[in-house]
């Protein structure tokens, strides 16, 4: 049986001499990405901003127009409604009522669903959340501290274990990840909010965006002390090249699986799986074509060589042929 | 690499064994295993059962006034009621501190000495104390309640509170409800399986302080309108008084209080057959309230809730079985959640409801569903993929895979973990990423295949090489999944668990368990080429 190889063998791609393209797209593309979220603004939920946040389940799909007329007769203040996958669902999302307590929560969110199970009846509640104002506070402080945590903790582990650069590049390659995501959901705004869920999102794409670039970073700190006399761009795109292979074949399995979730998985995690394929892609482009290429940028150099673990000194040195 | 020594293997297949057993109850219904087998059910979450989860937190501003107030009657008992008496005047409990004036400023020594019986000198564990006592001028006395006595009465109170939450939610009858403290002034209430919360929002919000008071009938109907006390008397709003006005002027001492009452039950007003809440009393509570009513007959006595006059009444001869009852404008439901709230007894501390999430069951049972069919999915486009890349050695990944699945439910089910939806994303993502390690192992035995090296020098190359660079992408993504632990919630630390699990198991399943396979096979077919 012929299995299948989708990069094929011996592949030479020269992704160094694309840096100084890839440089200008990414920065172009994070700057975008800035600007989305600077001026178009994320749709935070009420995870972040507090709220109620009601699910109804309707027998037949309704018109958006006439729930929300519905429920600003109310008088509950103003309703934000959106659709999910699924027409017969609808996610309302309220203020929390003045003065906030228990009390009036409950009655807004009976309110609402009382007066919408007359109005289109079969209607039945399916979930709700509310977050009072203090309870989101903690959690935006609580999901950015986690982020930064994340970076920091593994730019550290990368410092310690290879070289600076190393740290930098990575660093450099996961905050342009986290602005492609947050750019992804400026631009996607009325169709994702961002919620607790993008958090566990945000931070499991800078764990797998990370194993992309140790993987890299480990083969070119084992073919620095293999090929000693090796310009440092050869290097990288023969280290580039060589866990090509294993970059496309991670990335397309975890694809398969999270394109499995998204299409399968029901829609209360739409926005965590349309994140993390996000987040995958633009990982997987970021290592190839950002990370390793930087390292020339911030001058690693073959010369002292590393002593830090890997391949022992006088190794032997069979390997593909290169071409310069 | 061939050696495998027969000691090992059996270990792993070991512990793949025991993975797989314990990780099938998981997958079957409960009650459907023999009783013999182990009942190792992986516990799901709220957002795959359906239930309530509240963020409740103390009122601890609320708690410190409540606190001084308690010391000011505290202290007006032991000035008045000692021998001889003290007399005291001009109490004030403005400015988060307790200051009075003795009359007779000879007696500033002796009203020291009485303070110290009720301040303690030093109090708690930590031996500090819990007021700090001052004279102020030539004969008043300030009391202010110190950091550490505050924060120790707030500790008492919250645990106390958990412990009355939780009776109240036992009485509910629901099934493994959650009660936990978290933090310093927080209570996590989960219940699984509920329709409408509530009920039970109402009845763990319910602080159910319950006191009986007579009521001050001197006061001036013109400034009981303005809410303006009598002297040494006070004004509590109560909302269906018959008579009009909204208040009622009342006499401080509590006659008796919720912490006497040995049972409430609800039942119905025989005259106006409405549901009412008949409350017993403990003996030292009957008599007490034996006497009171006694001295005080002809004059009507008031029934308050949570600061609340709920009734009034006259008292029309002695009241001397222990026995009273409220009534007030209740439904059966909402007597019996009183009922059930002044049984299990007042909270130490206001609690407010500041996070809520409520799933119904069916929504519930609908992301099982989606998630098992997506996982399932998943793990069969994964499994073919594998194996049209890698033949043989993909094989032997998924076999590990699956075992993975199985070993995760096996260690959530023994640590008593719970499965939420973020958590099957997590299981999705562990089953993409687990063949990760297959990846780098498998392309790394191609490469030096590639490189003209023996079929047997290639794998134990590609298993040496791979280990280090898999243990360094794993050490990366075990950082951001105990800081997802640490610092997220709900959602996101029902996805770390499952992703921090699923990082152990892998490497052990995907790097151990396949070395073994692929060195049993080698060592008994002994191959010249391989097919990868």
């Amino acid at each position: 049986m012929r299995l299948l190889k989708l990069v094929p063998d011996n592949t030479n791609l020269k992704f160094v001499s694309l840096r100084k393209w890839a440089f200008g797209l990414t920065l172009m593309l994070s700057l975008v990405a800035v600007g989305l979220v600077a001026f178009r603004g994320l749709n935070m939920g009420v995870d972040f901003v507090g709220g109620v946040l009601m699910e109804q389940n309707f027998k037949t799909a309704p018109s958006i127009e006439a729930v929300r007329s519905e429920v600003d007769s109310l008088g509950v203040g103003e309703a934000s409604i959106q659709s999910f996958s699924d027409p017969k669902t609808l996610s309302i999302r309220l203020p929390l009522p003045n003065g906030g307590d228990e009390e009036a929560t409950n009655r807004l969110v009976k309110k609402v669903s009382d007066d919408l199970a007359i109005k289109f009846p079969g209607a039945t509640f399916s979930k709700y959340d509310t977050i009072t104002g203090k309870v989101s506070d903690e959690l935006i402080t609580r999901g950015v501290l986690a982020v930064g945590l994340a970076i920091l903790g593994i730019a550290l582990f990368t410092v310690v274990r290879f070289e600076w650069q190393f740290g930098v590049s990575t660093v450099v390659a996961i905050v342009h990840d986290l602005l492609m995501t947050l750019g992804f959901f400026a631009l996607m705004r009325n169709d994702f909010e961002v919620d607790l869920n993008i958090v566990a999102a945000v931070l499991t794409i800078i764990s797998y965006s990370i194993n992309d670039k140790i993987v890299i970073d480990d083969r070119i700190r084992e073919n620095m002390r293999r090929y000693r006399k090796m310009d440092m761009r050869d290097i990288i795109d023969l280290s580039v090249n060589e866990t090509l292979p294993r970059t496309v074949m991670t990335s397309v399995t975890i694809l398969l699986a999270l394109f499995a979730m998204l299409i399968l998985g029901g829609h209360v995690l739409r926005g965590f799986t349309a994140a993390m394929i996000l987040g995958i892609v633009v990982g997987t482009y970021s290592s190839i074509y950002v990370s390793s290429s930087l390292l020339i940028t911030l001058g690693l150099r073959a010369d002292p060589a590393p002593r830090k673990g890997g391949v022992q000194d006088g190794a032997e040195r069979v390997g593909p042929k290169v071409e310069h | 690499m061939l050696n495998f020594s027969r000691l090992k293997a059996g270990a792993v297949l070991c512990v793949c064994l025991i993975g797989i057993m314990l990780g099938i109850p998981s997958f079957i219904p409960t009650g459907h295993l023999p009783a013999w087998y182990p009942q190792s059910h992986v516990n799901l979450g709220l957002d795959l059962n359906g239930g309530s989860y509240l963020l409740l937190e103390g009122d601890t501003a609320d708690l410190a006034k409540t606190r001084i107030e308690a010391m000011r009657d505290s202290v007006s008992g032991v000035m008045r009621n000692g021998t001889p008496p003290i007399e005291i005047g001009d109490i004030s409990t403005r400015g988060g501190q307790l200051t009075f004036a003795v009359s007779n400023p000879s007696q500033i020594a002796l009203a020291r000495q009485r303070l110290s019986t009720i301040t303690g000198s030093a109090a708690g564990i930590t031996g500090q104390s819990q007021w700090d006592v001052n004279v102020l001028g030539t004969n008043r006395f300030s009391l202010k309640p110190t950091e550490a006595g505050l924060t120790q009465a707030v500790d008492t109170a919250m645990k106390d509170a958990t412990e009355v939450v939780r009776r109240r939610i036992d009485e509910l009858g629901t099934k493994e409800p959650t009660i936990v403290r978290q933090g310093a002034t927080r209570i996590v209430v989960q219940v699984p399986g509920l329709k409408d919360p509530q009920a039970l929002k109402k009845l763990v919000g319910t602080t159910a302080k319950l006191e009986f008071k007579l009521v001050d009938q001197t006061a001036n109907p013109a400034d009981l309108v303005k809410g303006i006390a009598p002297v040494g008397r006070q004004v509590l709003p109560y909302p269906d008084n018959p008579q009009g006005v909204p208040l009622v002027a009342l006499k401080r001492p509590v006659v008796i209080s919720g912490e006497q009452v040995a049972d409430a039950r609800q039942e119905f007003d025989p005259q106006t057959n409405a549901p009412n809440i008949a409350i017993t009393f403990d003996a030292g509570g009957g008599r007490r309230f034996a006497n009171v009513t006694s001295e005080n007959v002809n004059k009507p006595f008031a029934i308050i809730l949570d600061n609340k006059v709920i009734s009034v009444a006259n008292i029309n001869e002695p009241i001397l079985g222990g026995r009273a009852s409220i009534a007030g404008n209740y439904t059966v439901q909402t007597a019996n959640d009183l009922a059930i709230a002044l049984r299990s007894g007042k909270l130490a501390v206001n609690l407010k409801i500041v996070a809520e999430s409520t799933v119904s069951p069916d929504l519930g049972r609908d992301s099982v569903r989606a998630g098992v069919i997506a996982s399932v999915v998943a793990a069969v486009a994964v499994i073919l993929f594998m194996l049209v890349t890698y033949g043989r050695f993909g094989l032997y990944a998924n076999i590990a895979v699956v075992i993975n699945v199985f070993v995760i439910l096996a260690v959530m089910a023994f640590l008593k973990a719970t499965l939420t939806l973020p958590g099957i994303a997590g299981f999705v993502l562990t089953i993409g990423t687990a063949v990760d390690a297959n990846v780098l192992i498998n392309e790394r035995i191609r490469e030096e295949r590639r490189r003209g090296r023996s079929v047997i020098q290639s794998v134990e190359l590609g298993y040496k090489e791979a280990s280090r660079t898999i243990f360094e992408a794993n050490v990366t993504h075990a950082i951001t999944g105990v800081i997802m632990l640490l610092l997220g919630s709900g959602p996101v630390k029902g996805f770390a668990v499952v992703l921090l699990i699923g990082i152990c198991s892998s490497v052990f399943t995907a790097v151990t368990f396949t070395r073994m396979m692929v060195a049993l096979w080698l060592r008994k077919n002994r191959p010249t080429t391989i097919n990868i």
